[in-house]
């Protein structure tokens, strides 16, 4: 269950923009007729697409009214599920996993990085105001331990001295490169594979 | 080990790329038309022949499953949910096919559609898995284009549309019924059963429910026979799977191998041995966190199928194999794990919203050593008020874990934590209070 709580400070009004608003009618028409409910995930989404990374009290208003639904049906769906932001976040969000399949493997020297480059405490903003960090639970890419989540893409194989790295290139406003960081091919075996080798040399 | 020719996800690795004409070149979609001119109870009795048992996690024989489905639709459509909610740590065998076989993914889809009756179907992504999502969806629009699927799908008279759904980090939506929760748009809670989402599921019609391993499968297994399946593993346990080998091997990868590979082969051959030796190894997680570890005396002999495992009371469930070798602190590891539980109960039953907060706090002393001694049958009794006692499956496997760290490394854990309980004289303790707290008050 989610403990996040909605920011203190809130716009007063929320409306989606032409796109957004493009986009919420093509997933609505994705659910049966009068089962527009099941768009409230998908709506949520791109209200915080819209928004900066982060979800106000006035989207979740505008998203019941855009679906006829309670307004407390909204912030319930957005307050349980973990990916909904409910307070800024910065503008690279990053999210590192430290279930036990990555602490194994060396999680916690990740989060050392983390609180070295960006911010001591989690979900704080670094000094420029672009970055933030938090732990999360179990991303599952636990073959590519240990990795993180940066916006949309995962960073895979990863170590203290390139996750630094990483995060630097992040201060400097660039978008590394996703993927594994020893670069090996996907998920197979580096060095010892022993599977469909007639495809791989094809 | 398996031979090539009878893997099915011969793109496991992305050499081949995963687009509609590379993936008609592996076979896909060639004869989709024939298949289904072979009728509905057909295409049922194969998958039942060939012991196909869901991938999922519980097993559950996918044929029967189907069976389960209406015969005739009534004045409700049916609907089939594909569950694309990968969460359990350990696992990532999803991950790849949604990214490198999508197109056994929806071909699947197609052929489970029309053997349930379906029309409609959803597929369930993870929100984490956005990426892979937009590469499902590419795969799902190269299919319209192509009229594989839409109206009169591959030819075959059926229609069927397919959407995607993301989650939003609930590991819980991962469980049947709240997955359909989710789906409606509401919280992902999970709903009693009986009625069974087979009568009644998603907005109250019959719904089929399985695993993207599961339907991935079946038009492989349609287009070689059930015999052929049938004959790879052994007797109700049947084919390949995609086994994860994560934690503390060589080279942690996925691999498909047949069922009933000994555990030794998976890890030494596969995922290149254990960091340090196989004699360094001190305990394995077989099927994803919620499954009992298993210590490495038994690893030694150690078959990976669903009733095999279960024999070691633990359990095959999704095949995400995690390594722990004797680097690691055992009570640690699964302490971590509790946490993970405790974060994702999604509060609905009092067992398990409560009971996966006290087994964290319980191991996370106990791995600092500062519990008492009582403490260590405590947490025992703990886990077993929660197992058994919830709405779904959630309450046993947030207490199986620690259970199998009981079972194998009680000694460990009474080593480190021998001192006896602080409050002697006040005898009228609540039952399971930490006595810890209680200290600080007398």
């Amino acid at each position: 269950m989610s403990l996040k709580k909605p920011a203190k400070d809130q716009p007063e009004n929320f409306e989606f923009n032409s796109s957004s608003l493009e986009e919420a009618k093509t997933i609505i028409a994705k659910y049966p007729e009068g089962k527009q409910q099941s768009a409230v995930m998908a709506l949520l989404y791109i209200a915080q697409r819209q928004n900066d990374n982060w979800i106000p009290l006035a989207a979740m208003k505008y998203i019941a009214k855009f679906l006829d639904m309670p307004y407390i049906k909204v912030y319930e769906v957005a307050t349980f599920y973990s990916m909904y932001n409910l307070s800024p976040v910065g503008k690279y969000f990053i999210q590192v996993c430290t279930t036990t399949p990555c602490m194994i493997r060396g999680a916690n020297k990740l989060v050392e990085a983390c609180k070295e480059k960006i911010s001591e405490n989690e979900s704080e903003l670094s000094k420029d105001k672009t970055c933030s960090w938090m732990e999360v639970e179990c991303l599952g890419a636990c073959v590519n331990a240990p990795m993180m989540q940066i916006n949309d893409n995962y960073y895979e194989d990863l170590d203290k001295e390139k996750t630094l790295k990483i995060l630097e290139s992040l201060l400097n406003g660039e978008t590394p490169k996703p993927g594994s960081y020893r670069g090996r091919i996907n998920n197979e075996p580096e060095n010892n594979r022993k599977t469909l080798l007639d495809l791989k040399n094809a | 080990m398996l031979k090539d020719q009878d893997r099915i996800f011969k793109n496991l690795y992305n050499d081949l790329g995963s687009d509609i004409t590379s993936s008609q070149k592996r076979g896909d979609w060639v004869n989709t038309k024939e298949l289904t001119n072979k009728g509905r109870d057909w295409i049922i009795n194969e998958i039942k022949n060939s012991q196909l048992r869901g991938r999922g996690g519980a097993g559950f024989p996918t044929g029967l499953k189907w069976s389960f489905a209406p015969k005739e639709i009534g004045s409700r459509p049916h609907y089939l949910v594909i569950n694309a909610d990968e969460s359990e740590p350990g696992t990532c065998k999803d991950r790849d096919l949604l990214r490198f076989e999508p197109h056994k993914l929806i071909e699947g889809c197609l052929i489970a559609s029309f053997a349930v009756q379906a029309h409609v179907c959803y597929i369930y992504i993870r929100g984490e898995y956005f990426i892979e999502g937009q590469k499902l969806q590419a795969a799902i629009d190269e299919a319209y284009n192509k009229n594989l699927i839409g109206k009169n799908a591959a030819g075959t008279g059926w229609d069927l549309d397919i959407y995607i759904h993301y989650g939003a980090g609930a590991y819980i939506c991962g469980e049947e019924t709240a997955l359909l929760e989710s789906i409606e748009g509401k919280k992902g809670q999970p709903r009693l059963k009986p009625p069974f989402p087979a009568l009644i599921g998603l907005y109250g019609c019959p719904t089929i429910i399985n695993n993207v391993e599961t339907i991935a499968v079946v038009p492989t297994i349609l287009r070689k026979g059930s015999k052929w399946f049938s004959s790879l593993g052994r007797e109700k346990n049947t084919g390949t799977k995609i086994f994860c080998i994560s934690g503390n091997v060589n080279n942690p990868c996925n691999v498909e191998e047949e069922m009933n590979i000994s555990l030794k082969e998976l890890i030494e051959v596969h995922a290149g041995g254990v960091i340090g030796g196989w004699d360094n190894l001190q305990a394995v997680i077989p099927g994803g966190s919620s499954m009992p570890l298993i210590p490495k005396e038994k690893c030694e002999t150690l078959t990976m199928d669903f009733d095999s495992l279960m024999a070691e009371k633990s359990g095959l469930g999704t095949a995400g194999v995690v390594v722990i070798n004797k680097d690691q602190d055992i009570i640690k590891c699964m302490a971590r794990i509790a946490r993970f539980y405790k974060h994702e109960s999604c509060g609905q039953c009092t067992p398990c919203r409560e009971g996966t907060g006290w087994m964290w706090r319980m191991l996370e002393r106990m791995s600092k050593g500062e519990a008492t001694r009582d403490e260590v049958d405590m947490l025992g009794d703990v886990t077993d008020q929660i197992a058994g006692h919830t709405i779904c499956a959630f309450g046993e496997g947030s207490s199986w874990p620690v259970q199998g760290l009981l079972r194998h490394f009680k000694k460990e854990i009474k080593e480190r934590n021998k001192f006896d309980p602080i409050v002697k004289e006040n005898k009228n303790i609540p039952y399971l209070v930490d006595q810890h707290l209680l200290d600080k008050n007398a």
